[in-house]
């Protein structure tokens, strides 16, 4: 199983969206090559002929029926914003596709 | 007069139903005691005293009017810091959510309130649960009430050292892979991680929600249990939720009795790494059963040995999804929103500044076990792993009614020993999270002291998904049996602080 | 903007085949969200139907809407589908301020419904088949006002808001095989397609589809390889084409972009792309330089979807007609041609001529009617036909005002108006504004005595045999009970009165 470098850390922690340090960078990647050398004791199974188990519980079908319930009233919905202008979470531009 | 915070819960809940004491003699008491001690140990992240008195003086109201009383109506409790509590802070031991207070109640919270439980406040625990030793706290470290220099465990440390330090007499912590269990044997209290699905997780923060799982924490297995009945049951607004009646847990916890038991010892569960005390408690535990008339069976569960790079596996992988939602736009921390960044930038400055070093550990390998090209190697083949051990427990639990082992490896260990060494920390978890990934249930409880240095050693026991009761009955009668012996309880040798 | 060189819409199908694929997105009329109980009601004041499972606060839990779960079924059976027996959510991972989360609860690579088809018509009746690939439950993001820059644009804004009603509220996304076979109909396919699948959808009653409400979302997916060969070209994805014309005009563009890039010696970037209303163009998004990592497993805080076999019978059971064949039956039964039964479609009117029929009006009337005098108005005023503010039944009673004499054609018009006007129901109208027919004989033999007196000449030319001459007698009748007279009623009066045989 290939160890992960430097570039990897950096390309996950992107898509993680965390703005490491530089030293983080060097910091992580030693230990998570180390944590994934001794995951990947389970790669073994990869190819064995095993249903995966995605959940311990044997359960389908858990529906609700379509009743509209009390929801949070604006007030409480906005409670925690870091920043709000006319009762809507404000947040930094969005970076736009146009 | 008594020291209040002595009794066991179900002494207290006893003595405010008769009127010896009221429920705010009594939550005075532990409010005083926290005062007292939780300067050196830590447990506490918030104490809500005018909350807790508020609901004291209810559940006094109550039974002057002559209502009657739940079983554990007026009876204080510790409330691990990773439930959301409506108008108390939340903050998951992080620095991202410092400050947060919820708009809503856990189900758990929900349901302690209305047994009259006092809640006294919210405890210390590992960032987003993610540890096993409370040093990954963004508010420092607890101390373990045995030796305030060592871990009380984690990531439910707060919790089990409030029990330790008689902070409380009840907690509750959440167990992803052992966080009930590990802190229960660390600090020589008693932990269940209920079959999963048998306690709601709405309004619990989510870590690896197919692993997570609320429990109750307590000085003994009948508090443990009288707990359990009070918080589990079916809940519609968790779709994970059992809808079956909760095994009478609390009629087991007063009949303790092994004969004629079945129980195993797994093969796997020793040999290296394991501390020699741990072990030699461990086998006069068994040694115990089989006096007390249980039939002992050596199993082996080979697909354990894989059972811990599953769950590093699979834990970080629904963590990375479940922690994304903490993003600086709706709700905690906020960094770098100066007019120069855009929301992503403010995103990923806000979680670089809010998660520690674990978090983003965790983050970043499950964000690589489930990227293309990794899917199948990592996260899919944990999933089969997942299926074998699974596998094991069904065919041990043919042949044995419960499944017994050390709880953990190894007894309380330094603060800061393994902080920078995660895969050293993970192994405290090799024994307990097994069970997270078949969904069962298990208890620990004490089972003396490591003779090497004094610390508590704590004794697993492992039932079937929804036979939770077998845990109260094997383990009243394992603490029955081992009072009798030592001729107090365990926790009466810890340093009063 | 770049603007690219097209080259024109024959040459490209010369030596080019188009290959399309198209998503749609559809949000569901539940009641509740998909996975919490907020109200999906328009409207609502900003963030007043959230809680803490679509707000994504720390520790809610969603819990699967059956009804939005039905829909899927039904949607999927509609289509020919296969019902899967046993299927999961999935999260899809992406950060995005819209989505609390920063997952969406999706499907993935077990789709409720599967392996599907839906015959579309074109407008001169040829019948195209489109396959389905698969139909399956997710759910909408919220929704951001962007601030500070150049009217509403995300582009130069210094900051955003959000509201996050819609955030939660069911879509079902339909996707279509990779269409093939369409050649230069392909922008025409496209845009049946789209159009048969709203009508699907609104027969199904699982959502009212409306495109320019942004409940009917379609993303065109094109490419195109050389004649005859097998492989498929790169595709562009041109996202959130919102009206059926704009389907069709976006097809049509890519068509003409990538053979202009193609022919002359370039590559097709697989990307996004934005479609314009204004020019019909599309203009380049985001290039995927890799390819996007959504991290896609199994959503744990849900248990698998299941349905039964006897559950999925039942649903199939509530099936209305299909659309096309019930177009099919109407167009026989009104006894109209292909091209105006795609008219009457295509103006939206089909269910409104059928509540007009079965509120007992002729069908060649309650077309005439909606087809015409109403149509203008609302073509006029810029709004759909169903949101003119008169009912079917309404209109049924104007038909039969006129079939039983009391109104002719004129003052039907004129009571409509007022019906429009809000002035009430078209006997109300008729009542207020006094638009009956004079059909008093006593009044009307005064107003026709008044005319052969004012008008000898005229009466003695009628007289003489000049019946032709008639008419200006007529229009001094009309024009004293001003217009409200049958004047065929009053021709055959005048004739009388003269003594004349008409
Ligand atoms: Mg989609
Ligand atoms: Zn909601």
């Amino acid at each position: 199983m290939p160890g992960i470098s430097r570039e990897e850390v950096a390309h996950l922690a992107k898509l993680a969206r965390l703005e490491l340090k530089d030293e983080e960078l060097d910091h992580f990647a030693g230990q998570l090559d180390d944590i994934i050398g001794a995951v990947a004791a389970v790669s073994d199974v990869a190819d064995e002929d095993v249903p995966p188990t995605s959940h311990p519980l044997p359960l389908t079908n858990v529906m609700r029926p379509d009743e509209v319930r009390p929801s949070l009233t604006p007030e409480q919905a906005l409670s925690g914003a870091p920043a709000q202008e006319q009762q809507r979470f404000k947040v930094p531009q969005i970076l736009g596709e146009e | 007069m008594t020291d209040l915070t002595k009794l066991t819960a179900a002494q207290t809940a006893e003595k405010i139903a008769s009127g010896d004491v009221t429920a705010v003699e009594v939550t005075e008491a532990h409010l005083a005691r926290i005062e007292a001690v939780d300067e050196k140990v830590h447990a506490f992240l918030h104490v809500d005293r005018e909350g807790a008195l508020a609901q004291a003086r209810a559940v006094d109201a109550q039974r002057e009017r002559g209502e009657k009383l739940g079983p554990l109506a007026g009876v204080p409790l510790a409330l691990k810091d990773i439930f959301t509590t409506e108008g108390v802070p939340t903050t998951v031991g992080s620095k991202i959510l410092q400050g947060w207070i919820p708009p809503y109640d856990a189900t758990v919270t929900r349901k302690l309130k209305e047994a009259g439980v006092v809640i006294l406040g919210k405890t210390n625990m590992d960032e987003f649960a993610m540890g096993s030793s409370t040093e990954n706290s963004a508010f420092g470290p607890t101390g373990n009430p045995w030796d305030l220099t060592r871990i009380p465990g984690g990531s439910g440390g707060g919790s089990a050292a409030a029990l330790a330090a008689f902070e409380a007499p009840l907690a509750i912590g959440t167990d992803t892979g052992g966080s009930i269990r590990q802190p229960a044997a660390v600090t020589g209290t008693v932990g269940v991680k209920p079959t999963y699905g048998g306690v709601s997780r709405y309004g619990m923060v989510a870590f690896s929600s197919s692993l997570d799982q609320g429990g109750p924490c307590a000085r003994t297995v009948l508090d443990a249990a009288l707990l359990h009945s009070v918080i589990a049951g079916h809940d519609e607004l968790d779709s994970t939720s059992i809808a079956q009646p909760v095994p009478d847990v609390v009629a087991a916890a007063r009949n303790g009795d092994v004969a004629g038991l079945r129980v195993g010892v797994v093969q796997e569960f020793r040999g290296e790494g394991y501390q020699d005390g741990v072990i030699q408690r461990f086998d006069e535990s068994v040694e115990l059963l089989r006096e007390l008339g249980a039939e002992i069976v050596e199993l082996s569960c080979p697909s354990f040995a894989k059972g811990l790079a599953a769950y590093y596996l699979i834990a970080p992988s629904e963590c990375s999804s479940n922690l994304a939602r903490f993003d600086a736009m709706r709700y905690g921390l906020r960094t770098g929103d100066d007019g120069s960044h855009s929301a992503e930038e403010v995103t990923a400055l806000t979680r670089e500044a809010g998660f520690g070093d674990e978090v983003k550990r965790r983050i970043m390998l499950g964000t690589y076990a489930l990227s293309s090209g990794y899917y199948d190697a990592y996260y899919g083949s944990a999933q089969k792993v997942r299926t074998l051990i699974t596998r094991d427990f069904e065919k041990a639990f043919e042949q044995v009614d419960v499944v017994v082992s050390p709880t953990t490896p190894t007894t309380a260990f330094p603060i800061g020993e393994r902080v920078d060494d995660p895969m050293a920390m993970y192994l405290a978890d090799v024994c307990t999270l097994p069970s997270n990934l078949a969904g069962n249930a298990a208890m620990s409880l004490p089972c003396g002291l490591a003779p090497e240095d004094g610390l508590p050693v704590g004794l697993q026991i492992v039932a079937p998904a929804m036979a939770d009761d077998r845990l109260y009955r094997v383990g009243a009668a394992v603490e029955a049996a081992f009072q009798a012996r030592w001729g107090h309880p365990l926790l009466e040798e810890a340093p009063s602080l | 903007m770049t603007v690219t060189e097209l080259v024109s819409y024959d040459e490209a199908l010369a030596s080019y085949d188009p290959v399309m694929g198209l998503e749609v997105h559809v949000e569901l009329g539940t009641r509740t969200k998909m996975f919490c109980g907020c109200s999906t009601a328009l409207g609502a004041d900003a963030n007043s139907q959230v809680c803490p499972t679509c707000l994504g606060l720390p520790g809610a839990l969603p819990v699967v809407n059956k009804s939005g779960v039905e829909s899927a079924i039904r949607i999927g059976l509609a289509l020919h589908c296969e019902i899967a027996e046993w299927c999961r959510f999935a999260r899809k991972n992406y950060f995005y301020p819209d989505m609390p989360k920063n997952f969406q609860t999706s499907q993935y690579d077990e789709p409720i419904a599967f392996d599907g088809y839906l015959d579309v018509q074109l407008e001169d009746g040829e019948v195209f088949r489109v396959e389905i690939e698969r139909a399956h439950m997710e759910e909408d993001t919220g929704k951001s006002t962007h601030v500070g820059g150049a009217t509403g644009r995300i582009h130069g804004a210094s900051h955003s808001l959000l509201d996050y009603n819609r955030a939660g509220i069911p879509l079902i996304e339909i996707v279509t095989k990779p269409i093939v076979g369409a050649g230069e109909r392909a922008p025409e396919v496209a845009k049946a397609y789209v159009a048969e699948l709203r009508e699907l959808i609104k027969a199904l009653g699982v959502s009212e589809a409306r495109m320019e409400m942004g409940q009917m979302r379609c993303d065109v997916n094109l490419s195109l390889r050389p004649k005859g060969r097998e492989a498929f070209g790169t595709r562009s994805e041109t996202k959130n084409v919102n009206s059926l014309r704009s389907v069709e005009r976006a097809a049509r563009f890519e068509i003409q972009r990538h053979a202009a890039v193609l022919s002359s010696g370039g590559s097709i970037v697989q990307e996004t792309r934005h479609f314009h209303e204004e020019d019909g163009s599309t203009t380049s998004g985001r290039v995927k330089e890799e390819a996007e990592d959504y991290r896609y497993f199994p959503e744990p805080d849900l248990v698998p979807v299941a349905p039964s076999r006897e559950w999925v019978e039942e649903l199939r059971g509530t099936l209305p007609e299909l659309p096309r064949v019930r177009r099919n039956r109407l167009r026989e039964e009104w006894g109209i041609t292909e091209h105006e039964m795609q008219s009457v479609l295509n103006a939206g009117a089909v269910d409104l001529i059928v509540a007009t029929v079965d509120a007992g009006a002729p069908a060649d009337q309650a077309r005439k009617w909606w087809m015409g005098e109403l149509a203008r108005r609302a073509n006029e005023d810029g709004v759909e036909l169903p949101a003119l503010s008169i009912t079917p039944e309404q209109v049924a009673r104007v038909c039969a005002l006129v079939a039983e004499g009391s109104l002719n054609d004129k003052l039907a018009r004129q009571t409509i108006e007022g019906v429009l006007a809000g002035e009430g129901t078209p006997d109300e109208v008729v009542d207020k504004r006094g638009l009956k027919v004079v059909s008093d004989e006593g009044a009307l033999g005064t107003a026709v005595d008044e005319a052969i007196a004012g008008n000898p000449d005229v009466a003695e030319k009628i007289r003489g045999g000049k019946v032709a001459a008639a008419g200006a007698l007529v229009g001094a009748v009309m024009k004293a009970t001003r217009g409200q007279a049958d004047a065929a009623r009053v021709k055959e009066m005048i004739m009388e009165k003269l003594g004349v045989e008409g």
